[in-house]
């Protein structure tokens, strides 16, 4: 089990309750813990519509991730 | 330089910040929050940045137009918060030798600001009810199953 933050913006923010959050997982890439975390939350958006940033920097769905990763879930942007 | 402003901007500040001595050409954009969107009439705008990343993403925005448009001064400034109509959302300046570079590069910043920038809005229509906007996804590089 290793210990990840994870950080929502927009509407995963206002759905899981809260800006961030630490959690325990035995995910190996972001992929599988968007799922687990889709499922406790009832996120609405499919992983296929986000885009993943670890520690700051988009990054691929299936990196390895690691203890004490700070993991972002990135919504669709509309800036501008 | 790109950053991200909770405070109003103001353009007269932030045009005195792009003095130039070799810029013949200085253009600027300002995106405002308007009435409507999609035929709904919009009350006021809510943005929200992720910071970090899109300070990183648009200054690597502004050196690729520094790179490809030969500008004197680029600085790109995008609100965060809780926006009322009329209020500036995103201002960009630019300084070149030549008008048409400036024109060009402005143009590429807001452009690529709106595909690449993790910044996101919500409307507050009139009706009272508010939705966070969605363009069509960039797809992920790879998504997951």
């Amino acid at each position: 089990m290793k210990q990840v933050r994870v950080q929502y913006f927009a509407m995963l923010r206002e759905q899981a309750r809260c800006s961030e959050e630490t959690v325990g997982t035995s995910a190996a890439t972001p992929a599988a813990l968007y799922e687990e975390l889709r499922r406790r939350h009832g996120f609405r958006l499919a992983g296929a519509q986000l885009k993943v940033a670890i520690d700051d920097d988009f990054a691929a769905w299936d990196s390895p991730l690691a203890d004490g990763a700070r993991v972002a879930f990135v919504p669709p942007f509309a800036g501008g | 330089m790109f950053r991200v402003s909770s405070a109003a901007l103001d353009p007269d500040a932030l045009r005195r910040e792009l003095s130039a001595a070799g810029a013949g050409g200085f253009v600027t954009f300002e995106g405002r929050v308007r009435s409507h969107n999609e035929g709904r009439e919009v009350r006021s705008l809510e943005y929200e940045a992720y910071g970090g990343l899109a300070e990183k993403e648009g200054e690597a925005i502004l050196a690729e137009a520094r790179g490809r448009f030969h500008l004197e001064a680029a600085l790109c400034v995008h609100r965060v918060g809780h926006l009322q109509i009329g209020e500036i959302a995103v201002w960009v300046g630019v300084a070149a030798a030549h008008r048409g570079s400036a024109f060009d590069a402005c143009r590429f910043i807001v452009d690529e600001l709106k595909q690449r920038v993790p910044i996101w809005k919500k409307e507050h229509y009139a009706a009272g009810v508010a939705a966070w906007i969605s363009p069509p996804a960039a797809p992920g590089d790879r998504p997951p199953a």
